[in-house]
């Protein structure tokens, strides 16, 4: 038992989590076509099934999940997982379909219903079957009510609502400005944006994976793993200061971390060239400020001459540009984190004197 | 001399008779302008007299009524918004957004409301609509149905989820308990490192009229969102408000944009 649950502790730790939740996706697009089998989704779900009945045994397990606010985002995982599958199965079936030559399912089906008693009466169903769910899972489950509001007791740890802890996990690796303003607003700028960007013509109505690969992997990657599996993250691995815990651990309050990030202009100027740190910002920090620079300005224009030439081509300058940006913004995180993983790197670009650190 | 025969019609069922009783009444046609939907003129008539069955259009592709396609996410994201609106407003009665009441007012609806679920209804529904939202996108996105023509629903559809995040967020604070206040502060503790707009946020030193700072902890974004320093009473109001009226208001005109463009953009989406 001990070892199957230091196992997964093991697993759980940020670095191995982030890392196996890319991993798998890449997994799953590559190797999509063994994946769309019944055996493989329903399989993964009985055994995410399994986990949690075997999780809940312990203590510290059960303690986590089964906090009332809590409670929907075991739900979430179950249907993430499930309707990832679920569309990429429907998009392998419709993609078999089209080598064949016949067409996505979809066409088929192109031929009117009568909305009545088709929809409305599926509508009907959905509709009881849903106040079922809420009435059933209301009567199980009382709403939490804690102790009166006091600005004098902090708790430990003190979480957003857990749809804002994947932003909240980002507090980890960028300042305030960035993982709370500047990144969620470039998400929703970036959501609005995706219809204008994107110019494949295939793949609009039906379900297909062959058809627009890319696409379908970078909304994956945004939605999936970096926006939901960090909210998974934050909500059950994330306890007292923000400190990691693996699933089947105590939360102590007392859990020390050693916190030895560095700047890069530390390392630039203490470490690499043994000169103590320069007096005035600019030249403190130009190192950095010349990295974040060529990442966000000239990066994009080296892609569209070599890796992304062909997007650049069928996409012209001005969506090639808003996309690329968008997405080098997203990367950054990921970025980030391997940033610190691999090297401590605390900021990229450090001023603090105008709270402006990267 | 012929014999009559007589047939026997078999007895329909009393509650097929009762109800052919009951839609030939006075009463019930005047509310319904039409015969029972029956046959096709009448499945017609039934969408178009009908306002509410009017969001819909009369006929659909088949692929659009299947759960394969839709995952009825949206539908229920909107059933769940009426859901929410119905026990928010029971709520309502119940609660007063002032420091005082706000704490004892939950305590009390716990307490003196036999039967009382809608504080759970309310609560759960909340976050299972954050949740059937992100589906449907998932699955919007999934069968590319945000392509030509229905960008613009797509970018409706965006202002409609942070909306959603937006009222549940605001929603959060109003039981005024350690939860509340602790998950709001670390929100909204956010906003004042907003870029210029925040006095923490980068560039905000700058906005300044010789040594007097135009940005300062009185005056920045997080003051704007919170009418005050901290979570405090203004901080209540404005989120009692925002929660009650403004935001459901302009999420429900955005959902009557929603609706009336996915049937202005061809209905539910399908291959060409
Ligand atoms: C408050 C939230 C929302 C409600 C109540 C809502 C409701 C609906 C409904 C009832 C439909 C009909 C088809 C279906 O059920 O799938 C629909 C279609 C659509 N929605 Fe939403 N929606 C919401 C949020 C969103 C979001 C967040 C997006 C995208 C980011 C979006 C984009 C679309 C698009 C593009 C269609 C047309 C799909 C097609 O033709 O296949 N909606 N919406």
């Amino acid at each position: 038992m001990q070892i199957i649950k230091d196992f997964f502790n093991y697993l759980a730790d940020p670095r191995l989590f982030f890392l196996l939740s890319v991993a798998a996706l890449v997994l799953l697009m590559w190797k999509r076509e063994m994946f769309a089998g019944k055996a493989w989704g329903y399989g993964i779900l009985a055994f995410l099934a399994v986990f949690l009945v075997f999780g809940a045994f312990d203590p510290n397990f059960l303690l986590i999940i089964a906090k009332p606010d809590n409670v929907p985002i075991v739900g979430l995982i179950f249907l993430i997982v499930f309707f990832t599958w679920y569309s990429l199965r429907q998009g392998v079936l419709n993609d078999r379909r089209i080598a064949a030559g016949l067409g996505p399912e979809e066409k088929e089906e192109a031929d009117r219903v009568w909305v009545w008693p088709d929809l409305v009466y599926t509508e009907l169903i959905a509709l009881v079957l849903c106040s079922v769910v809420l009435i059933v899972w209301s009567i199980v489950l009382e709403a939490p009510l804690e102790q009166p509001a006091s600005a004098a007791a902090t708790p430990n740890p003190s979480k957003a609502p857990w749809y804002f802890l994947g932003l909240q996990e980002m507090l980890v690796y960028f300042d305030p400005w960035l993982a709370g303003v500047v990144l969620p607003s470039l998400i929703i700028v970036g959501l609005i944006a995706i219809p204008y960007i994107d110019t494949n013509e295939k793949g609009n109505g039906y379900y297909t994976i062959a058809e627009r690969k890319a696409e379908i992997f970078l909304f994956l990657l945004g939605f999936v793993v970096l926006w939901c599996s960090l909210i998974v993250l934050g909500t059950f691995l994330r306890g007292p200061n923000w400190n990691f815990f693996g699933p089947f651990e105590y939360w102590d309050t007392h859990k020390l971390e050693a916190l030895t990030n560095v700047d890069l202009s530390q390392y630039l100027w203490m470490r690499l060239l043994g000169t103590g740190m320069p007096e005035f910002w600019l030249v403190r920090e130009s190192l950095g400020l010349l990295l974040v620079f060529a990442y966000t300005f000239v990066l994009p224009v080296v892609l569209a001459k070599t890796v992304f030439k062909g997007y650049y081509e069928k996409m012209g300058p001005a969506r090639y540009y808003v996309g690329a940006f968008l997405f080098l913004m997203m990367m950054s995180l990921p970025a980030k984190m391997l940033l610190r993983w691999v090297f401590n790197l605390k900021y990229i670009v450090a001023i603090p004197e105008f709270f402006f650190n990267i | 001399m012929a014999v009559e025969t007589k047939t026997v019609q078999p007895q329909e069922p009393a509650a097929t008779r009762f109800w052919n009783w009951l839609t030939e009444t006075q009463v019930w046609k005047s509310v319904f302008r039409h015969n029972r939907p029956d046959n096709d003129r009448n499945r017609v008539l039934v969408m178009l007299s009908n306002v509410f069955l009017h969001l819909h259009p009369v006929r659909i592709r088949k692929s659009g009524v299947k759960l394969r396609y839709t995952w009825c996410m949206g539908g229920l994201s909107f059933f769940l918004f009426l859901v929410l609106t119905f026990t928010g407003l029971l709520l309502m009665f119940y609660y007063r957004p002032t420091l005082e009441y706000a704490y004892t007012d939950i305590v009390g609806l716990r307490e003196h409301v036999p039967l009382g679920i809608m504080r759970e209804m309310h609560r759960w529904g909340a976050h299972a609509m954050v949740i059937t939202v992100w589906l449907h996108m998932f699955r919007v996105f999934m069968t590319g149905s945000y392509k030509p023509p229905r960008e613009f629903n797509w970018s409706v559809g965006v202002v409609m989820l942070v909306l959603t995040l937006l009222l549940s967020f605001t929603g959060y604070l109003l039981p005024w308990d350690q939860l509340a206040i602790w998950a709001i502060t670390v929100g909204s503790n956010m906003a004042r490192a907003t870029p210029f707009l925040g006095y923490e946020g980068p560039g905000a030193a700058l906005l300044a009229i010789g040594d007097v700072k135009l940005v300062h902890a009185g005056s920045d974004a997080r003051f704007a969102l919170l009418g005050g320093t901290f979570v405090g009473e203004g901080a209540l109001l404005r989120f009692y408000v925002l929660h009650c009226v403004g935001l459901p208001l302009v999420i429900a005109v955005l959902m009557a944009v929603h609706f009336w463009r996915v049937r202005k953009d061809g209905g539910i989406s399908g291959p060409m």
